[in-house]
């Protein structure tokens, strides 16, 4: 077995050639760079008329929304640049590519992902870090050493409860195959609704998008957290701190998950 | 004019086939319903209970009849053209006796016609159960939002044609595009009214086509332009863009298909 290449030396390369491919038609990259930082712009944009017209939304003045907005995209772009590939599998299940992935010895999930890293996708990840250190400057935190050691932790978290998403609604094309579309819904409107104070969701809503699609624990209950604000019916304040253990557990439903989705996949020979 | 009426009904049964996308694109309609109402409810709330001329009964309304347009009006990517520009199907096109534009646009409003019920129905029925609706009870607003809805997706068509041709210089159209639909979702009224941009941002969009595709229908479906100056305007506004973008599209064509080369085959 010695002579035998590691896995991890298989996804360097995989990863290298993807990496290069992506950036040899620098034209594109760019125009696609820009496409997503105006992306980003776009989201901040609702922020801002929203502001421009009142003082406060869902219990969260300016500052407070500005956390919660930017902690969510850094979440987010993070997840989507690592997982948002999850989108193809409908495709690779119809084309039958799915099953020449199956036959090669490496995980079916790390070759979906690192099949489109998508280093676009990671430009929003930068940008949107660099807002929030910019946010945090003027946010007033009282900061703690557990405050800090939160605040580094949400973004590793916050990717991790959207890559579980991305996860199970990959794994939930095995059963879905023709309504593909249907977990955008859950996938893109849990990053809608993760931008947003979780106080402006009507109770079921506010519920649903916090325990079933775990919106509100990527930006809104890490906030209540860091600023030691209270929390909406439902809600409770000190949920923030579980975010780290939420972004774990989330990650673990969704491997099972696809474990099972893969488990219930027949081939048609392709 | 047979010919014309033949792209319609084909565009409208080419997109009946797709029965489970359609179910699952209603579903995320509904989905997005639920949440921007919950977002604008709260931001009337917040405002003091009025907010732009919408109180929380009319922005429910808003947001629900928005979502229940959109499929048809498609604010969305759209590179179907394009992508027949960059492989040179488009010569097939070009090549029939009738018009490359006007047979787009015959099959555009086919597949709004289908799109139009199974996309507004469920978010609608969903919006009246839960948030409930504020619809008007005349037949005035009805009849004369239908005919603004046939305008905005003409407009919306006539605009994302305009765009596609641009394929005939650019070999990429993924950027211009995300720009244009990133454009459209922010001025057209889909993401918040356009009455509560602040006012240079409504300038902006004003000198625009963007709110003549979601904004006016849905000002005129909601009941909110009730007067008959205020609906005859509405449809005045959307008249012009859609002269204006049709005939941007018709000089922009004929400027490209000069540059076709048609190699035999």
């Amino acid at each position: 077995m010695a002579d035998r290449p590691s896995a991890w030396s298989a996804y360097r390369a995989v990863l290298g050639a993807r990496l290069r491919a992506q950036t040899a038609y620098r034209g594109s990259f760019a125009m696609e760079v820009a496409g997503n930082l105006a992306n980003s712009g776009l989201e901040f944009a609702e922020i801002y008329v929203i502001f421009h017209n009142v003082r406060a939304l869902g219990g969260l003045d300016l500052k407070a929304s500005l956390l919660v907005f930017t902690l969510s995209r850094v979440g987010f772009s993070l997840a989507d640049g690592m997982a948002g590939s999850m989108d193809e599998v409908p495709r690779l299940v119809r084309s039958g590519t799915l099953e020449v992935l199956m036959l090669r010895p490496l995980s079916l999930l790390g070759q979906i992902v690192t099949a489109d890293l998508a280093l676009r996708r990671f430009g929003r990840a930068v940008l949107a870090l660099g807002v929030l250190a910019v946010v945090l400057r003027i946010v007033p935190v009282p900061w703690t050493p557990a405050r800090v050691a939160l605040l580094v932790a949400t973004p590793v978290a916050g990717a991790a409860l959207f890559t579980a998403l991305f996860i199970v609604a990959g794994a939930v094309q095995f059963w879905l195959v023709d309504g593909a579309e249907a977990t955008n819904a859950f996938t893109y409107g849990g990053s809608y609704a993760a931008t947003y104070s979780a106080a402006v969701l009507p109770l079921p809503l506010r519920v649903f998008f916090s325990f079933v699609v775990p919106a509100a624990f990527v930006g809104y209950l890490p906030t209540l957290a860091l600023l030691g604000l209270p929390g909406p019916a439902g809600l409770p304040a000190w949920l923030g701190w579980w975010v780290p253990a939420a972004g774990a557990a989330a990650l673990g439903l969704a491997l099972l998950a696809w474990r099972a989705g893969v488990r219930r996949y027949t081939g048609a020979g392709g | 004019m047979p010919v014309l009426w033949a792209f319609a009904v084909g565009g409208f049964r080419r997109f009946s086939r797709y029965r489970a996308a359609t179910v699952a694109g209603a579903f995320t309609n509904t989905v997005f319903g639920l949440l921007r109402a919950s977002v604008t409810t709260a931001v009337v709330a917040s405002a003091g209970g009025t907010l732009g001329g919408y109180d929380t009964a009319s922005v429910i309304t808003y947001a629900w009849l928005s979502q229940a347009v959109i499929a048809a009006v498609h604010v969305f990517a759209w590179t179907e053209l394009a992508e027949r520009i960059r492989t040179g199907d488009i010569v097939t096109d070009l090549s029939r006796p009738v018009d490359l534009q006007w047979q787009w646009l015959a099959a555009d409003l086919g597949r709004a016609g289908f799109v139009l019920i199974p996309r507004a129905l469920p978010p609608l029925a969903v919006g009246a159960l839960t948030f409930g609706m504020n619809l008007p009870t005349a037949p005035g607003p009805y009849l004369f939002g239908l005919v603004s809805l046939v305008l905005a997706v003409a407009i919306s068509f006539a605009c994302r044609f305009l765009l596609n041709l641009a394929a005939f210089w650019l070999l990429d159209l993924r950027g211009p595009m995300t720009l244009y639909v990133i454009v459209n979702n922010l001025l057209c009224g889909l993401l918040l009214p356009v009455w509560w941009l602040p006012d240079w941002l409504r300038t902006v969009a004003a000198a625009t086509p963007f709110p003549s595709m979601v904004q006016a229908p849905v000002d005129l479906l909601g009941g909110r332009v009730t007067t008959p100056g205020q609906m005859a305007q509405t449809l005045a506004v959307q008249a012009v863009w859609l002269a204006l973008s049709l005939l941007a599209g018709r000089w922009v064509l004929a400027r490209a298909t000069r540059r076709v080369v048609i190699q035999g085959g």
